[in-house]
């Protein structure tokens, strides 16, 4: 089989690479360039390319196989960084990359893997398909703590069908390592990234206040109530849950507070006690892995990155989506809310600002919730 | 694999291949007073005398380089002597780079310079340095470089030729054209990377300010052992190779070829290279292309690939006014040893690939 592999210069990507030339088909590697590298570190004269693309290339020289970098930096200029900045702008807190998967990896590689012929396209994320009798699955990867599903619920039905992900089922990074290693790949011991790949140093909030200067100007940190109690440095700097870099704001009455809500229009970052939370929360942009329920659906939710998910009931409508958590949370507008059965993805959506509505007709306990949840 | 990007790199023709194996087998510093070192300078000169006669210079103004990205910067600063610099809009990046701040030339949707616009630049200002190269790397397109030189002495200006693709496809010859300084690639004419040359017309050749000093070879021209094995191949290149004629047929059936499967040919109305094609296929983004043909075995090239391997966008293309079609064109430049053979598989597989990419689409 002809089989296009997205490969980034990491051990992960690189690892899929060679243990699907190992399996005898036939690999064709690609790495987008996303964005000019010597640009973002600010070094005058450095290389387009970061050192991720050569590493990409590296590897792929040693494994014998093709391999082409594609230049995306205008599409994902427009597609992820400047709805990242939009979005903090707006107060929510964006996942850059589910809006890269979404917008630049899947639907282009797909396309260019139908011009190559190739039949597959296969990354090294970590996450399972199974494929049924109904069609293909997506399921949480054999190692949880590596489990990237959150990140891809926007995949969609038909784009999963032509997804290879062979490291879902490894028991964890050390196995994928030793198999880097045996595979003679010259990155088997290469650092883990842990940066937003288009930030790889310096602050997220600086690029954030460049392209939005309003979201990086000072403002008031206000109990629900509007009581001021500190000052902010920008809302780029804050999402809801969080209770680092609130100041004198961080205690109040007594109470640690956390940021329950961010007010672009008035520059406020809104703060309350821990306990506060909704239960709860519309969602936008679904997408759906499952035949669209038309009946409320028990299941688990999660509604961030590194989270347990959590029981909820989710509500279809024709507006949207809303989900009513069993207990209540703090949901950061524009993070992914993805609906779990067990380690099945069955679909999610984005978190909506505004989605505490009082009176809406499935939420009969929202007006007991603390005014602060309301964004 | 089918080798069609003769525009990146000629293939070795085999007596630059024969004369570069024997002077690797010679020691010997062109500078040295002894018999190994006369041997080599004897080398060293005949090729020189061998470039000189070839593209009509005298043989003490053929300044050897590490090849033509050198030989442009050598002439853009060593021959600018604080004049402004008009550049053509599609010259290579080894002119543009050299001259960042340089005006631009306008050309029409063939590519071809705008002689009037010319005229008017330098007419409107102190004396300039022109850079006009004499066919472009992308297109083909021959640039009208006599006419041009003929205004640049009327107006006082150095004429600046980037000959790399032009030389041993066409005729060149630096007195002829009239120009002042004449920049020329071992690699692209059959010789081996490593070694170009700027060949000067009498006048300027006191005018030189080195690049690099170093021990005063080339007459104090460009300092550094020149490399002669490297030297002697682009001699030897330069002598064997005629002019690409033969190339037309098999050029204008690879076209004919693409225009059927739905390519629109780019600069056609110029006179151009017999061995380059520019072929655009609506729709088809140029990267795809070429990844589409290399799976296939077709080596061919788009834009101006820069050291990731990213293709970037061609300025070439952009400022013949191509809009998005820039976007999608490919260049297939045949090599002096290209058969019907190849050209029948380039057929085959632009053809498969356009039917391909046309499914997707639909």
């Amino acid at each position: 089989m002809r089989v296009l592999v997205a490969m980034s210069g990491g051990v992960d990507s690189s690892t899929v690479a060679g243990l699907l030339h190992e399996a005898g088909h036939a690999v064709i590697g690609v790495t987008l360039q996303l964005y000019d590298h010597g640009a973002a570190v600010g070094r005058k004269g450095a290389c387009c390319a970061g050192q991720d693309i050569h590493d990409a290339r590296r590897v792929a020289d040693a494994l014998g196989i093709p391999h082409y970098v594609l230049d995306r930096e205008a599409r994902f200029r427009a597609a992820v960084i400047e709805d990242f900045a939009a979005s903090y702008a707006a107060g929510e807190t964006p996942v850059p990359c589910v809006r890269c998967n979404q917008r630049v990896k899947f639907a282009d590689l797909l396309a260019l893997a139908d011009d190559l012929g190739a039949e597959a396209l296969a990354t090294g994320h970590y996450v399972r398909r199974i494929d049924t009798g109904t069609g293909p699955e997506l399921h949480r990867a054999v190692d949880k703590a590596r489990d990237q599903s959150w990140f891809l619920f926007a995949t969609t039905r038909a784009e999963l069908a032509r997804t290879l992900f062979p490291l879902g089922a490894m028991a964890d990074k050390a196995a994928v390592r030793a198999e880097a290693a045996r595979l003679g790949l010259p990155v088997a011991a290469k650092p883990d990234s842990q940066d937003i790949c288009f930030v790889p140093n310096g602050s997220y909030a600086d690029l954030v206040a460049r392209l939005r200067p309003e979201a990086g100007e000072p403002g008031e940190i206000v109990t629900a109530e509007g009581r001021v109690l500190g000052r902010h440095d920008g809302i780029a700097g804050y999402t809801v849950g969080q209770g680092k870099r609130l100041g004198t704001a961080a205690m109040a009455d007594g109470t640690r507070q956390i940021v329950t809500a961010i007010d672009p229009a008035r520059r406020r970052i809104v703060v309350g006690p821990p306990a506060s939370g909704t239960r709860d929360v519309s969602l936008t942009e679904l997408n759906w892995l499952i035949a669209p329920p038309a009946a409320p659906l028990r299941c688990t939710v999660k509604l961030r990155a590194r989270e347990v998910p959590q029981p909820a009931s989710v509500f279809p409508a024709a507006t949207g989506v809303r989900v009513r958590l069993d207990a209540p949370a703090l949901p950061a507008p524009g993070q992914a809310c993805v609906f779990y059965d067990g380690d099945r993805v069955l679909g999610g959506g984005f978190i909506a600002r505004g989605q505490a509505d009082a009176h809406s007709s499935i939420n009969v306990s929202s007006s007991k919730l603390p005014s602060a949840a309301i964004a | 694999m089918v080798y069609l990007d003769a525009n990146a790199s000629e293939p070795l023709r085999p007596e630059a291949r024969a004369a570069v194996l024997a002077a690797l087998e010679s020691p010997g510093n062109p500078s040295s007073i002894h018999a190994a070192g006369r041997a080599a300078r004897r080398r060293l000169e005949a090729a020189r005398e061998t470039l000189a006669a070839r593209f009509g210079a005298a043989p003490e103004d053929v300044v050897f380089t590490s090849g033509a990205t050198e030989a442009d910067a050598l002439a853009i600063h060593g021959l600018g002597d604080g004049r402004r610099v008009i550049a053509g809009a599609t010259e290579h990046d080894a002119v543009r780079a050299a001259a960042p701040g340089a005006e631009i030339l306008p050309v029409d949707g063939a590519g071809v310079a705008d002689l009037a616009a010319l005229e008017r630049l330098l007419a409107s200002g102190p004396p300039a340095l022109v850079c006009l190269m004499l066919a472009n790397n992308e297109t083909g397109t021959i640039q009208p470089v006599t006419a041009a030189a003929a205004l640049c002495r009327r107006h006082g200006a150095r004429l600046h030729v980037d000959a790399v693709q032009a030389a041993g496809r066409m005729p060149v010859d630096l007195g002829a054209l009239g120009a002042t300084s004449l920049a020329l690639s071992s690699h692209k004419l059959g010789g081996p990377a490593g070694a170009g040359a700027l060949l000067l017309a009498p006048e300027a050749a006191a005018a030189l300010a080195p690049l690099i000093r170093g021990g005063g070879q080339e007459r104090g021209r460009r300092g550094g052992t020149p490399p002669l094995p490297a030297i002697a191949g682009f001699a030897a290149a330069a002598a064997a190779a005629g002019d690409a004629a033969a190339l037309a047929p098999l050029r204008d059936a690879a076209e004919a070829a693409a225009r059927a499967a739905g390519a629109v040919v780019i600069g056609a109305a110029a006179p151009r290279l017999a061995n380059t094609t520019c072929l655009a296929l609506p729709g088809a983004a140029a990267e795809t292309q070429v990844i589409a043909l290399d799976l296939a075995g077709i080596a061919i090239s788009a834009g101006a690939a820069c050291s990731s391997g990213k293709v970037a966008a061609s300025h070439v293309l952009a400022a013949m006014g191509l809009g998005e079609l820039a976007r999608c064109a490919i260049r297939v430049s045949l090599p002096w040893n290209a058969t019907d053979t190849d050209i029948a598989d380039f057929a085959a597989a632009y053809a498969a690939m356009a039917a391909r990419i046309a499914r997707r689409a639909a």
